[in-house]
């Protein structure tokens, strides 16, 4: 493998649709530019490539979406941007210096700038029976769908909100599947209000409507604005019974139960933006629900509050896979302008354009965000007694009991009852205590987040010093008395 | 439960891995979660407190519930490629 440099202009964390974007604005404008993710290939979720054991039949189509991937793919491999994927980042300190684990061994690089486009992390808000083998999120299912060429069940829910449900559902059918029904929090006004937003993105729109009127004339029920009461069972043979929410807080109305047998139930309420690497560097932050919840403070060509650190994609705010592109490219057109690189006529002349270009898909992204924002009154009606950090088993009376006895932010809690101190690191339960926690405090700000720490992934100590005897460690000279 | 799909792609030949001592076929280079879940292995830990099963749940290497041990080091099962011959063992990966 070809030797990557230490200290790149541009490192881009993150490979999906604004890492490729930023990547190549920074190599077109000159920038030595590396590019890191965690997966094998680039794509992020959204572009996720088939795995390598899979060989596509000639003629076969995987649709539109990989069809971009493959685009993007070959641009990374026809540009010189230098690829490090299967490198699991777990530190980036104040300097910008990125530490990452791959398959041989540590690799430390110290970049002048750093674009963040780690993209999002899907929001599940607990039900009784989520942590059954068997449940897997919505997010999860596109990559076995997308990239395993896998059906999460013979006979699959789909529950949530927002557009994946419908994609999700689609394409369950489409290879084969059969869903037993779609459960949607979200009623037709919602939908309906969301139009003149999507109405910018009619493409995109006519898609979703063609896939919802597939899934119907399938004949598979959808029940808007449901939710999951309790799912019971095991593996392979679930009961998910469903129930009536109201309108706009999401709380379970009391009305009619009904029950749907099942061997999958997949189920997302949203997506977040992932900022554990800008927490990690105590950059600032800003709550904004309609974009997803808590984002880094940037302006417009991403640049955050710390010098050389810039924020692409959903990372700085839900809006999808095609304005995380273009933002990915203004923020690298803008690490390179800020390094001093001179920038020549035809991308002064594309920035312009980029900016333009990201207000119309920005406002169409943002009309699907609002569509799967938190419901306050969804979180509010979780059973006491249901686990809320899967990794240390914490119910919700475990976090209601630390808030009564005085705790007043998310680390206070996580201090008393080991919520979010588990492998994940708060990852999978943070929006839902701090929702819980703000209900008490006053609102989100004042709940705060988990404080971020290194190492941003699980990794072995053993992996990170390698193979020493203890001769080789250097003993220092005792000072003199 | 899981399940393969054949229409748009073709598959390599199946190679055998070690689960627990069990020999248990699986596809070269698809994720370890997905092999395991194929084969009927869905619960890859018991949760700390509560004793409860616990599998695959967020596929992209967040939420740590299919941690496991792959030739000795600890790791998530859904973001690691199946190669013949690897030695899997379950349990949430902690164990010495």
């Amino acid at each position: 493998m070809e030797r990557l440099s230490a200290e790149p202009d541009l490192l881009v964390l993150g490979a999906g649709p604004a890492g490729v974007g930023a990547a190549l604005a920074g190599a077109a404008c000159g920038l030595d530019t590396l590019i890191v993710d965690e997966a094998a290939e680039s794509g992020g979720q959204i572009y996720r490539s088939l795995h390598p054991g899979l060989r596509l039949r000639s003629g076969a189509d995987l649709g539109p979406d990989a069809r971009v991937g493959d685009v993007q793919r070959r641009w990374l491999a026809e540009n010189p941007v230098r690829r490090a994927f299967g490198r699991r980042v777990w530190s980036v300190d104040a300097a910008l210096r990125v530490d990452a684990m791959g398959r041989d061994g540590p690799e430390t690089w110290r970049p002048h700038a750093l674009v963040v486009a780690t993209g999002t992390t899907e929001r599940i808000v607990p039900f009784p029976g989520w942590t059954l083998p068997g449940v897997i999120g919505l997010a999860a299912a596109t990559i076995l769908l997308k990239s395993q060429q896998v059906l999460p069940g013979e006979r699959t829910v789909v529950a949530g909100c927002g557009p994946l449900l419908v994609a999700v559902a689609f394409n369950i059918l489409k290879a084969g599947g059969n869903v037993a029904a779609v459960i949607d929090l979200s009623g037709p006004a919602d939908w309906l209000a969301a139009l003149p937003g999507l109405a910018l993105r009619p493409g995109l729109a006519l898609r979703g409507l063609g896939w919802a009127r597939a899934v119907r004339s399938a004949g598979v029920p959808t029940l808007f604005r449901h939710g999951i009461h309790a799912v019971r069972g095991a593996a392979g043979a679930l009961e998910v019974e469903v129930a009536p929410v109201s309108a706009a807080r999401g709380w379970m109305t009391g009305g009619t139960l009904r029950r749907f047998a099942a061997d999958g139930l997949v189920v997302g309420h949203g997506l977040t933006p992932a900022i554990e690497v800008t927490r990690l560097l105590r950059a600032r932050h800003v709550f904004r629900p309609a974009w997803g919840g808590w984002v880094p403070e940037c302006d417009a060509e991403g640049r955050a509050s710390i010098p050389h650190l810039y924020v692409a994609g959903d990372g700085a705010g839900i809006a999808g896979a095609v304005p995380a592109y273009l933002h990915g490219r203004l923020a690298g057109l803008a690490a390179a302008r800020d390094l001093g690189q001179p920038e020549a006529a035809s991308l002064r002349w594309e920035r312009a354009a980029l900016r333009r270009a990201l207000f119309r898909s920005v406002r169409a992204g943002r009309a699907v965000a609002a569509m799967m924002a938190l419901r306050p009154g969804h979180v509010a009606g979780i059973p006491a007694e249901t686990v809320v950090c899967r990794c240390e088993d914490v119910t919700r009376a475990d976090i209601e009991a630390a808030v009564a006895a005085g705790a007043r932010e998310m680390n206070q809690v996580k201090a008393w009852t080991r919520c979010g101190m588990g492998p994940c690191q708060g990852r999978m339960c943070g929006e839902v205590v701090a929702e819980l926690v703000a209900a008490h405090v006053g609102g989100r700000e004042a709940a705060g987040s988990f404080t971020g720490r290194a190492p941003l992934r699980p990794i072995s100590l053993g992996a990170l010093t390698g193979e020493f005897s203890y001769s080789d460690i250097p003993i220092p000279q005792s000072a003199p008395l | 439960m899981l399940r393969r799909v054949e229409t748009l792609v073709q598959r390599a030949s199946p190679v055998f891995i070690d689960v627990d001592g069990r020999r248990v076929a699986a596809e070269p280079g698809e994720s370890l979660a997905v092999a395991l879940a194929i084969s009927g292995i869905t619960t890859l830990r018991m949760s700390p407190e509560r004793g409860e099963p616990r599998g695959m749940f967020c596929l992209m290497g967040v939420c740590q519930e299919c941690a496991v041990r792959v030739d000795g080091c600890r790791t998530t099962a859904c973001t690691e490629p199946v190669r013949a011959g690897m030695v899997v063992e379950t349990g949430g990966g902690w164990s010495d």
